[in-house]
């Protein structure tokens, strides 16, 4: 029987519109999810075409099949390798029509592993308005293989490229043609790679020889690697001498069937619109411009819709309250799992509307633009301008910063920006701050404009970016690495975004916000809870008698239970290490339910005073209220707050971000050091501005 | 003979020989091959990095970086 499953793998250069392209094909069927054992997104999704059960994956941009990054590294070894689960049986390359040349030297590469590949000309329309002319039917038959000219932001061509995959599926004839013949240029060592591997594939036995994987046995890796020492191959020759072959075939095959390469004013808008964004000046002056704008929509636009989600989740939990009969399982399910779910439900606005920001700036062109404003001042302190992306969307959640920094290709670049990016001020520390600055800021204006608190708060955001930055100054020093960094990045003609990729972005980093981050929240929630809720039992059975029949008291009992749960007898044990600081057991209490997402601090206040529901205002007068039992004055002093707030500024309060540490840099030992640093610098900074304030 | 980083704004050049093998390989890959012609259009401040044409695209790389790209100029 005909096997009627395809697996579509979909490669292409950074900005060549292989990601709309993806969009396009899927619409929302696509899932994100990981590589197995390594931490690399992968974007697949199942459609039918003409019957086939097809899995598409969309593969991180390449520009060949040199890997370097662990990025670029996976998607070598889903092309090259047939043991990979994901080894495709058609390769579909995107290319750019506007700029062909490069586009195709990945294609080349495939196709002279004898791979089933099609070429998908992307913009060829656009291209010929600007004068480049591309018979098709010539390069088709240059390059021995089916080329289909589509418009992914439009759809266009599509059904006519599914085709051609199709076909390229059913036509199981070998291909013979080779765009360049290793043979010809390296001579017999090819052969012996062949006799090694026990396959007559030149290709991939000269990639073997350069040191990669392909689909190598361990023995058949040492027997290369000797075979490789014993010719003296120094990789690094062979490869530049290899590409610059290959171009050089690759330039006949274009100047045979491309009339004017070179796109007519491709650039010239672009130009004068890098007149200003790229200036020595301006450019620095309009970048900090949207950064401010950019942070005021997003706090002022997204605090309808969390007023809305807080609506909702306080009638649900009335709702389930009520409903449910009373016990530890209404108890549970309420203060449990539905306070944990709407704690991260509430940052969903937030985070939609900065990656929504970042989305669009990314899709117009214009965050390499910032990154070439920013790679020289990111550089001394050890970073890199791609180290921006992270940084910013930081603002955000760490969580799918982190994950962004990916397109890092230096390593230890890489690991200062992870290193630091917890430091950049989350969503989850704004309901702290806010509630803080509340209480020990006095709503002044000045000038008539700036607002104090509003000041206050910046400046704690600004904190965090200087933060990170200093350390990530010393971590330069202390980290060790021989391997040489490289900012090399491509800056794209701008464009208008397209919506598409706009939005799947957003539901992309919702989602991982949601489900790692989120899976890990509820279960400390839950968690939280059991400790929060259980103590010695014969301290509850007291309180529970010491309040029989008082009517209204029902806070009180909670305020005091709370007190002798497990949670408030590790918040009375922590009371002495914390007291420095100006904490007391209760901010202990809030300490240690917070260190599972910082959030969780209002709510935690909130019930340990008994103020019964989790309204800042009423908290805030609370909190007032409360007085420093030695001193008889208020508890809260600008001392106290201060201190606070530098706690939450720096201290690794957020298991999600652990996690993902873990799991970015495949090892224990970064999110250790990370947690450590991150914790002495919260207790001293805490300590040392409680000290000299109060 | 002078490299990359000396290159005025907007002087067309020839891409020479590139003396980093790691960067070397790099270029090459992107397509900066050996007697493309270069363009350097925009300077970062302060030895930031700097964006060429070549190929017909733009590519910005590290100001010490280019200083390892030799270069042929054109007529002098």
């Amino acid at each position: 029987m005909e096997n009627k499953n395809i697996k579509i793998v979909l490669a292409g250069n950074p900005n060549s519109g292989k990601t709309t392209l993806f969009n396009s094909l899927t619409g929302l069927k696509q899932k994100v999810g990981n590589y197995p054992g390594i931490t690399v997104e992968k974007k697949s999704a199942n459609i039918n075409i003409d019957g086939y059960k097809s899995q598409i994956i969309d593969l991180p941009g390449i520009y060949s099949l040199y890997s370097k990054s662990i990025d670029e590294k996976v998607a070598q070894d889903v092309i090259c390798n047939s043991f990979d689960n994901d080894y495709a049986d058609v390769v579909v390359v995107i290319a750019d029509a506007s700029n062909l040349r490069r586009s195709i030297f990945l294609l080349t590469q495939i196709i002279d592993l004898k791979i089933p590949v099609v070429l998908a000309l992307n913009m060829i329309d656009v291209a010929s308005k600007k004068g480049v002319i591309i018979n098709i039917d010539q390069l088709s038959s240059d390059l021995g293989i089916k080329v289909v000219a589509i418009n992914a932001r439009k759809s266009r061509g599509l059904s006519k490229l599914t085709h051609a995959i199709i076909s390229e599926k059913i036509d199981e004839s070998k291909k013979s043609k080779s765009i360049l013949n290793v043979k010809d240029v390296f001579g017999k060592i090819i052969d012996q790679v062949n006799d090694i591997r026990g396959v007559k594939n030149d290709y991939a036995s000269f990639l073997s020889l350069c040191g990669y994987d392909m689909s190598n046995s361990i023995k058949q890796k040492i027997e290369i690697s000797v075979l490789s020492k014993k010719n003296d191959v120094i990789i690094e020759r062979i490869q530049a001498k290899e590409t610059v072959r290959r171009y050089k075939n690759i330039d006949k095959i274009i100047s045979n069937s491309v009339k004017n390469i070179e796109p007519k004013g491709k650039y010239k808008i672009t130009q004068i619109i890098d007149d200003i964004l790229i200036h020595p000046v301006l450019g620095y002056v309009v970048f900090l411009s949207i950064l401010f704008l950019m942070f005021q929509a997003v706090f002022q636009w997204s605090s309808y819709p969390m007023d809305l989600i807080d609506l909702f989740f306080t009638n649900a939990s009335i709702w389930v309250s009520n409903t449910l009969p009373p016990g530890v399982f209404n108890d549970l399910i309420v203060n449990g799992i539905l306070a944990g779910i709407g704690g991260i439900v509430i940052f969903v606005p937030q985070i939609a509307f900065l990656f929504a920001f970042i989305a669009f700036l990314e899709d117009t062109g214009y965050m390499a633009r910032v990154s070439f404003l920013t790679d020289r001042l990111l550089k001394v302190v050890g970073l890199n301008g791609r180290s921006i992306i992270p940084l910013l969307s930081g603002a955000a959640c760490a969580v799918p910063a982190i994950m962004s920094a990916r397109t890092i290709s230096s390593w230890k670049e890489r690991i200062i920006t992870i290193m630091v990016t917890p430091l950049m001020s989350c969503s989850a520390r704004l309901p702290v701050y806010t509630l803080i600055i509340s209480m020990i800021i006095p709503e002044e204006m000045y000038f008539g404009v700036f607002n104090l608190q509003g000041l206050v708060l910046m400046s704690f955001y600004l904190l965090g970016f200087v933060a990170a930055i200093l350390i990530a100054f010393i971590l330069k020093f202390i980290i060790k690495t021989n391997e040489k960094s490289f900012f090399i990045m491509e800056m794209p003609s701008y464009k208008i975004p397209d919506w598409k990729t706009v939005i799947y972005t957003i539901i992309e980093k919702v989602k991982i916000f949601l489900f790692d981050a989120g899976k890990i929240i509820i279960a400390i929630s839950v968690v939280l809870w059991l400790l929060s809720s259980y103590g010695p039992s014969e301290n509850f059975k007291e309180i529970e008698n010491k309040y029989q029949g008082i009517e209204g008291s029902s806070g009180l009992i909670a305020s005091e239970k709370l007190e002798f749960s497990y949670a408030g007898i590790i918040g009375k044990t922590i009371e002495p290490v914390i007291k420095p600081l100006g904490f007391d057991w209760k901010i202990g209490i809030s300490l240690i339910t917070s260190f599972a997402a910082r959030e969780v601090f209002v709510g935690t206040m909130s019930t340990i005073y008994s103020v019964g529901d989790d309204d800042i205002i009423s908290i805030r007068d609370r909190l007032k209220n409360e007085k420093n039992k030695e001193t008889g004055e208020a508890f809260f002093t600008p001392a106290v707050g201060i201190s606070l707030m530098l706690f939450y500024a720096f201290a690794m309060q957020c298991m999600s971000t652990i996690a993902i540490v873990y799991r970015e840099t495949n090892s224990i030992k970064w999110p250790l050091i990370q947690f450590l640093y991150l914790t002495i610098l919260a207790y001293l900074s805490s300590f040392f501005a409680f000290q000299l304030l109060s | 003979m002078r490299n990359l980083s000396q290159l005025p704004l907007f002087v067309k050049a020839k891409i020479g020989k590139i003396n980093d093998r790691d960067l070397e390989q790099k270029l090459l890959e992107m397509g900066c091959t050996p007697d493309e012609e270069i363009t350097v259009i925009r300077k970062a401040p302060f030895k930031g990095p700097i964006a060429i044409m070549v190929s017909s695209y733009m590519l910005s790389i590290r100001y010490r970086d280019a200083c390892v790209i030799d270069i042929v100029e054109y007529g002098k």
